[in-house]
């Protein structure tokens, strides 16, 4: 006797135990502790808490946990949490020029006002495996950080001294309500607006993949780093009974701002252009990726050629960004089709059926000729 | 789950979705934006089913949930568990019991009643997306009912294969007017869709919301010498030996022994309950 083979309550349940005993692994190993996490894997942290749109360091981190270190499980979690959040109101714009920076660099000139702080960064680590991490001793011997005692000035952006010059693009200012990509359905074109919050949402590995193609020659726009800046903002929001803005927070973010080139026209001298990148935490090379793409998607309001690249095309960009919707629908086609595959199944023995019938009569047509 | 709304969504969410609903039971076949929120389930799983189902439920009524035709696959007993825990509504297997069946796959076999809605799981629901992938476009091919690209690809069909080669998610006319995706349905469902039921169909990661309003002219595409024509396994249910059930096929052994099974579990156990039998029950071998 035939029994459906089909899934059931149980098999659900089962399923779900045996996924919480593997998060859990050897219990002879000590259980991960959220602050461990939040403290020793910030990166990670920062990717979910970018991706997931969600500034909290410890949500992150228990997002991290119960996904078992897969990064964009954790991202939906984050999301599908975010979602259910009752939204009290806007924050005030974050002014990053008011950034107490950890690092600050610009690529086009050598010093500047604020100078350059390299920060904690990898990019001259040699990388060699450092087997004294594997020790795990109790205590690391650290080594000994000297480090300035911070501005307590402003530190101005880089750009900004371009703008003086008039040498650079001037961004307009706008009172406008951006629109919320989380509240209304994407239409295009999206705006920039929209757009720039689509890409620090996107996923890091399209984003990084995408500008990587510009700087390959797909709709090229000689980007050079004019600042990138990470450290802490405060963010201020108005309290309508109090009818004054209130700090409420702070948050740290990675900024980059590129100087791109600019032909100029009949009407506009050749001026520099700009790619903007904002992201949670520190996000480095989302940030750089995410001002690459910006100024791509930007040929249009710039007068460019549409070159046909895949970073210049809005629709193609925006649609294919976020990563929880592409692994959402790209991991669907391994649920049940059988009731499709069968129509493919029963149309395709038809088709089959008549060609082999066809070419039956055809042969006996020539053998009777 | 006491800390969620009624069935999940915010009242103002629901809102925004039955906002969505309406307009597109007043413009049938239309696909409405809509701000399709993320849910606890990934896309892909019926994000937008659950969305609209979360949008029409009220506590009096009676859910059934099925995939592939079946109440009994993971993910129908997923989604029926998440609205047990979120809206505490009953839920049933019977499809005549059923006021709201949320569905992926398939339109169950029994006919549906003025007082029931079918919700629609959809992926795509854009019918012209494989002919042109660009949005900005297909909206203005709508707008324009410029639906010759969608007659030229059929029409390729037949001079290719004979015959027009979509056997599921065949695309329909709904009120004379828009070219709709009726959901991977096999294109043997089509003809149900003249129903008295209302159909809601919700694509999550599209944010796409449409309907076809109770006993609306839904008419699959076709051409005068090369009709729609429903299509099944040419088998019976080796179960309960219905003729006119959609059919899955089940490999039995290593030999490659098939049987064919109705896809629908509930009609397939009413006729079993009323005596039919097939080849392979349990009485018949």
């Amino acid at each position: 006797m035939y029994v459906a083979v089909k899934g059931g309550e149980r098999a659900i349940d089962n399923a779900h135990a045996w996924l919480a005993e593997e998060r859990r692994g050897d219990t002879s190993i000590a259980e991960l502790s959220l602050a461990q996490i939040r403290e020793q894997l910030g990166l990670a942290v920062n990717r979910v808490m970018a991706e997931g749109s969600l500034y909290d360091p410890d949500l992150a981190a228990l997002a991290i946990k119960q996904a078992r270190g897969d990064l964009i499980e954790a991202i939906f979690l984050i999301r599908a949490y975010r979602t259910t959040l009752p939204r009290f109101g806007a924050s005030d714009p974050v002014d990053t020029g008011r950034m107490s920076c950890d690092r600050r660099i610009s690529a086009t000139f050598k010093d500047a006002p604020g100078g350059q702080v390299l920060g904690p960064t990898f990019d001259y680590t040699h990388r060699l495996l450092d087997f004294k991490l594997a020790a795990e001793s109790d205590r690391e011997d650290l080594p000994e950080t000297q480090t300035a005692e911070p501005r307590s000035e402003d530190t101005p952006h880089i750009l900004s001294f371009l703008d003086g010059e008039n040498i650079i693009e001037q961004e307009p200012r706008t009172d406008a309500e951006p629109g919320d990509l989380t509240r209304e359905p994407m239409s295009f074109p999206a705006g920039r607006a929209v757009r720039l919050q689509s890409l620090t949402r996107g996923d890091e590995g399209f984003i990084l993949g995408m500008a990587y193609s510009t700087q390959r020659g797909y709709a090229r726009n000689h980007a050079f780093v004019g600042e990138l800046r990470i450290g802490s903002v405060p963010v201020e929001m108005e309290i309508p009974e109090l009818g004054f803005a209130i700090e409420i927070g702070e948050i740290e973010l990675t900024e980059c701002e590129t100087v791109n080139q600019f032909k100029g026209s009949k009407t506009v001298p050749p001026q520099f252009t700009r790619g903007y990148g904002l992201v949670f935490g520190q996000s480095e090379r989302k940030s750089i990726a995410m001002a690459l793409v910006d100024r791509a998607l930007r040929w249009e309001e710039l007068g460019e050629d549409n070159l046909g690249a895949p970073a210049q095309d809005e629709e193609f960009v925006l649609s294919h960004a976020d990563n929880i919707q592409a692994t959402g629908f790209l991991e669907h086609i391994k649920l049940p089709h059988y009731v499709d595959f069968q129509s493919e199944l029963e149309l395709v023995r038809k088709l089959r059926r008549e060609a082999a019938e066809l070419a039956e009569q055809m042969a006996a047509r020539e053998a009777a000729q | 789950m006491s800390d969620y709304n009624f069935a999940y969504l915010d009242e103002q969410t629901k809102r925004m979705i039955r906002r969505a609903i309406l307009k597109g039971l007043a413009v049938p076949g239309y696909q409405v934006p809509f701000a399709s929120r993320e849910m606890p389930m990934p896309y892909g799983w019926g994000t937008g089913g659950v969305q609209v189902s979360a949008a029409t439920l009220t506590p009096e009524d009676t859910l059934k949930v099925i995939d592939q035709g079946a109440d009994d696959t993971t993910n129908a007993v997923s989604i029926r568990k998440f609205f047990e825990n979120t809206a505490g509504v009953a839920t049933t297997e019977e499809t005549e019991k059923a006021s709201v069946i949320q569905t992926r796959h398939r339109i169950p076999e029994a006919e549906l009643s003025e007082d029931q809605i079918l919700v629609y799981q959809v992926p795509i629901p854009e019918p012209l997306r494989f002919l042109e992938p660009r949005e900005t476009e297909t909206r203005k091919m709508h707008a324009l009912q410029e639906y010759g690209l969608m007659h030229v690809k059929l029409y390729e069909d037949i001079s290719q294969h004979g015959a027009i080669a979509t056997s599921y998610a065949y695309p329909v006319k709904v009120a004379g007017r828009y070219v709709t995706d009726p959901s991977p349905i096999p294109k043997f469902d089509n003809p149900k869709m003249n129903m008295a039921a209302i159909q809601l169909f919700g694509a999550g990661r599209e944010q796409r919301i449409y309907a076809v309003p109770p006993y609306t002219e839904v008419v699959s595409l076709d051409f005068e010498d090369f009709p729609f024509e429903a299509s099944k396994a040419d088998h019976p249910c080796d179960l309960c030996a219905a003729e006119d059930s959609y059919l899955d096929e089940v490999i039995l052994d290593d030999a490659g022994n098939r049987m064919f099974v109705c896809s629908d579990t509930d009609y397939c156990r009413s006729r079993r309950d009323a005596g039919h039998m097939g080849r392979l029950s349990e009485e018949a071998a």
